[in-house]
């Protein structure tokens, strides 16, 4: 291989390397927690798509998955840990609860996630099976990988 | 035994007690206000031993002509056997006296009562909200809580199309 070289764009490869290598920090709430932990564990194995590290500390991580119910009284911890994150970031809405609210219609339920922070990829499912979250994840990496970066720190 | 509960509890209380229930294991009695925590430590420290105070909770009954509506269900864990408690209170600003001080359990079951249909507990050592957020107006179970009321404690962002 002496004096090959290959040729590619910055963007490329930055997405290449952000797309494997997504720190989560799981923000649960609700039933669909089990479904985050039966996709984490080792039968389906989030490991496989570079984003098995879970982080406990928001600003460690760089993929928030809200999973669950967000009450009105929990949005603002909602969007204190997704403003503790360092750029870049993403944000999964996992569940109905947390994409629309779901069944819950009522005084105390925050109508998804999406109307407190701004959401990437919004996984369906009551609550989504695991095979639904991959692929959601997958989705997110072809995101990552495809969509320009967006520098939301330089825009403010 | 059922026979026995409401014929004891009648002659022991013959004023502001009545029984709405004889049913063998599902025992319903209605009592005063003004009596509740004579009969309720009477039922906890007396011959039947309810020493259990397994839940408590409110109804907003008004849609049927009541007003709201406490509910107590006790346990005698020696008897195994249980009992249902009703205490009508006036639609108008509900009030009856806590329990805080006979059960502990009932400090913060009163609050959550207090919390989610207003009634006022007196004697209560901390009656604030349990589940609601500083700031909540109203109570959300009462049935004249607007349906569509809310009270989001961030201002919400438009999603993105």
């Amino acid at each position: 291989m002496k004096g090959a070289f290959i040729t590619t764009r910055f963007e490329h490869v930055l997405g290449w390397a952000r797309k494997y290598s997504l720190f989560q920090y799981p923000f649960i709430t609700a039933c669909c927690g089990i479904e985050y932990m039966s996709t984490a564990c080792a039968h389906y194995d989030l490991d496989r798509f570079g984003a098995g590290l879970t982080r406990f500390s928001p600003r460690q991580a760089d993929m928030l998955l809200v999973v669950g119910t967000i009450t009105h009284k929990l949005a603002p911890v909602l969007k204190t840990v997704y403003d503790q994150m360092t750029e870049p970031k993403w944000v999964i809405a996992f569940g109905t609860c947390a994409v629309s609210g779901g069944i819950y219609n009522n005084y105390s339920v925050v109508q998804g996630a999406d109307r407190i922070i701004p959401v990437d990829i919004y996984i369906p499912g009551c609550p989504p099976r695991p095979e639904t979250v991959l692929d959601g994840l997958i989705k997110l990496q072809e995101k990552i990988q495809n969509g320009r970066p967006e520098w939301r720190w330089l825009k403010t | 035994m059922a026979e026995d509960l409401t014929r004891v509890l009648t002659e022991k209380f013959p004023s502001g007690l009545e029984v709405h229930s004889n049913a063998p294991g599902d025992e319903v009695i209605a009592v005063g206000g003004a009596v509740l925590l004579e009969v309720m430590s009477w039922l906890k420290e007396g011959p039947l031993e309810y020493t259990m105070l397994l839940d408590l909770t409110c109804l907003d009954e008004r849609p049927l002509g009541r007003g709201l509506t406490m509910v107590y269900h006790l346990l005698s864990l020696r008897r195994n056997h249980r009992l249902r408690v009703k205490v009508f209170l006036a639609a108008e600003s509900p009030a009856v006296s806590s329990l805080a001080g006979l059960w502990k359990n009932a400090n913060w079951l009163e609050r959550e009562a207090y919390d989610m249909f207003g009634v006022a507990f007196a004697g209560h050592p901390d009656l604030r909200r349990i589940l609601m957020y500083e700031g909540f107006e109203g109570f959300p179970l009462r049935k004249d809580y607007p349906l569509r009321k809310r009270q989001p404690r961030l201002k919400e962002r438009v999603p993105d199309a």
